[in-house]
């Protein structure tokens, strides 16, 4: 640490190597702007070179202030966590959740009320739908997995986050790569592989900043002071080493030029369209499954103050877990030209897939036992009990989808779009919600929330918003489904698709309205944790640790 | 003579069920294994810990 008098400090070898990385991709992404003939393309390069040199500023201010630098790994022999990363995610989580839930209020009025689409290429449904997707799925639930994970691994391994600039180049990067793709997607630069729509040139950038998570990750894990892995830690690194190899394997792809956003993936035909699902279920089972387990691990025995229901139930619901799930994706391409047999395959892995699904959501719920009485006082824990009823309630109907005959009357219909609203508004963003409201007071050291009251009108407001959305898509599916396979008596079909269109309105109108209500139940939050940060109460130093005092003494 | 298409997928349906069935089993006998009992009770109390 330098002194008063000189506080200019040496710049370690990382802080040396950042800069000089930045300055070299600065220099590259001029060349770029300053040479392709795509507009878009050259905005993108643009933010890289912005992005590029923010990080030369970042990184040299740091040489310039006391304090900042490589930090002891202990203070007084208690480890030095890092959770500025972990702030930063949070943050960000919220911004982006209520980004992507207006975007998704926006295209669910767009389709009941068509105009609203304003006949501009940059405000149509078929573009604002990935924004919405990505908004949730990508911008908030990984910003919400990176953060907790960042978080979990560090309190569970009683270890300082590994890496200097790298806990920062993981969140900052991500929240790059969220930014690339989004404008992107408004600009039209899309490989149009369903939730894999960013182009070459972000893929490989999510590629890098994923590496540098993993590692991060697992150089936390190797410095541990508790002897065992908890199972939290477990599911994190299922979800970040698979989402890895998912994201490699399906973004294959030979850019036009070096010059062009545009890119022609290497596989073709039917082994594509497999390769997709695999990689699109996937997305499902181990980035919005995986992940938000972990969260569940950790997050609901904390709060609940109750030990996990059953150990070994976990070890056995993380391994037929993982190696179940990665072979579902089949069933995403029944009645195609995939091979029968692999169509069957993929509906047999998903039928199985109740057994873990149902006994993970039997060990968090159980995981409460002794501590019932918390979901009538804390509302908190009740958004993550719910969470896991929305999680057996769609891992259930999932299964159920995948088999055949039922997904000859489900597939492509709403029915579908509803099944997968239980699972994400419902199960991931409720177990993210309950999360959030964990970590805020944890992180700023606060006693409680501002305000669990309005907890409770957040829970309330935007469960009703579920259960409009997701039993409108399931009336409007069916209906949809049995109105497409109507025959007339000469063998006819009874309804042209535009009567099927005609026919959803109501239900397209009923969905927007609970959307409408989720959303406010998310601003409900915003504004608490906003509260909560601002003006909450702070923890005393003295009882500023034992947040929930532990019943036994650690090891 | 079989074709190849034939012999790898009979290979993945055989040899892949007695693969998952011996990694279910490894796995069971891993979780309930009574020398690990404690440590795994051990460990469901790792979020609770506090330092």
């Amino acid at each position: 640490m330098a002194t008063t008098g000189n506080p200019i400090r040496q710049a370690t070898t990382g802080e040396i190597a950042g800069i000089v990385l930045a300055a070299i991709a600065f220099l590259g992404l001029l060349l770029i702007a300053a040479k392709t003939d795509h507009g878009a393309y050259a905005f993108h390069a643009m933010v890289g070179m912005a992005a590029a040199l923010g990080t030369v500023f970042l990184i040299g201010n740091r040489c310039f202030k006391a304090g900042t630098g490589p930090a002891p790994q202990e203070i007084d022999g208690r480890p030095n966590y890092n959770m500025d990363p972990v702030k930063f995610g949070t943050i960000a989580s919220l911004f982006w959740g209520i980004a992507g839930f207006t975007v998704g209020l926006i295209i669910a009025l767009q389709l009941a009320y068509p105009a609203l689409n304003l006949d501009l290429p940059w405000t149509n449904f078929g573009r604002l739908r990935a924004l919405h997707t990505s908004a949730v799925i990508f911008a908030f639930g990984g910003n919400v997995l990176i953060a907790t994970s960042f978080y979990v691994v560090q309190r569970t391994s009683r270890a300082r986050l590994a890496g200097d600039l790298s806990p920062w180049f993981v969140v900052l990067g991500y929240n790059l790569f969220i930014v690339i793709a989004g404008t992107g997607y408004l600009l039209g630069v899309s490989q149009a592989k369903e939730y894999a729509e960013p182009e070459w040139y972000a893929d490989l950038w999510l590629t890098i900043v994923w590496v540098v998570y993993l590692l991060v990750f697992l150089m936390t894990l190797a410095k541990r002071k508790e002897p065992h892995i908890y199972v939290a830690n477990w599911f994190y690194l299922a979800f970040i080493v698979t989402i890895a190899v998912l994201h490699i394997g399906n973004n294959l792809a030979i850019p036009v030029s070096i010059l062009s956003p545009k890119s022609y993936i290497v596989w073709s035909g039917v082994q594509d369209a497999m390769f997709q699902w695999w990689y699109g279920h996937n997305a499902v089972g181990f980035f919005l499954t995986a992940g938000f387990l972990a969260i569940m691990y950790y997050f609901v025995p904390k709060r609940a103050n109750r030990p996990v229901y059953s150990y070994r139930l976990s070890i056995i619901h993380f391994w037929a877990l993982i190696f179940i799930y990665i072979w579902a994706g089949p069933h995403h391409l029944h009645y195609t030209a995939l091979p029968d047999w692999a169509q069957t395959l993929g509906m047999t892995f998903s039928i199985m897939l109740w057994m873990p699904s149902w006994g993970g959501m039997i060990n968090g719920i159980m995981t409460l036992s002794g501590a019932w009485d918390k979901l009538r006082t804390d509302p908190v824990l009740r958004l993550m009990v719910v969470s896991l009823a929305f999680y057996g309630m769609s891992t259930f109907e999932g299964p159920l989808m995948s088999i055949k005959a039922v997904n000859s009357l489900s597939h492509y219909t709403d029915w579908t779009i509803g099944h997968v609203h239980s699972g994400a508004l419902g199960w991931v963003a409720y177990i993210s919600f309950g999360a959030i409201y964990c970590l805020v007071p944890w992180l700023w050291n606060r006693k409680e929330l501002y305000s669990l009251k309005l907890v409770n009108w957040h829970f309330w407001i935007s469960t009703l918003g579920i259960v409009l959305y997701i039993s409108a898509m399931w009336v409007s599916g069916i209906l949809q489904g049995l109105m497409w396979r109507a025959y007339t008596s000469l063998g006819f079909l009874e309804y042209s698709f535009i009567e099927t269109v005609a026919a959803m309105h109501p239900f397209y109108v009923i969905r927007a309205l609970g959307g409408a209500l989720f959303l406010a139940g998310a601003l409900i939050m915003v504004f608490n944790v906003w509260m909560t940060i601002r003006s909450g109460e702070p923890e005393s130093a003295q009882d500023r640790t034992p947040l929930q005092p532990s019943l036994v003494p650690a090891e | 003579m079989d074709t190849t298409y034939q012999w790898l997928a009979r290979f993945a349906q055989s040899a892949g069920l007695l693969y998952f069935v011996g990694i279910f089993l490894a796995v069971c006998v891993y979780a309930f294994w009574p020398s690990n009992k404690a440590r795994f009770e051990e460990a469901a109390r790792t979020p609770l810990q506090d330092d």
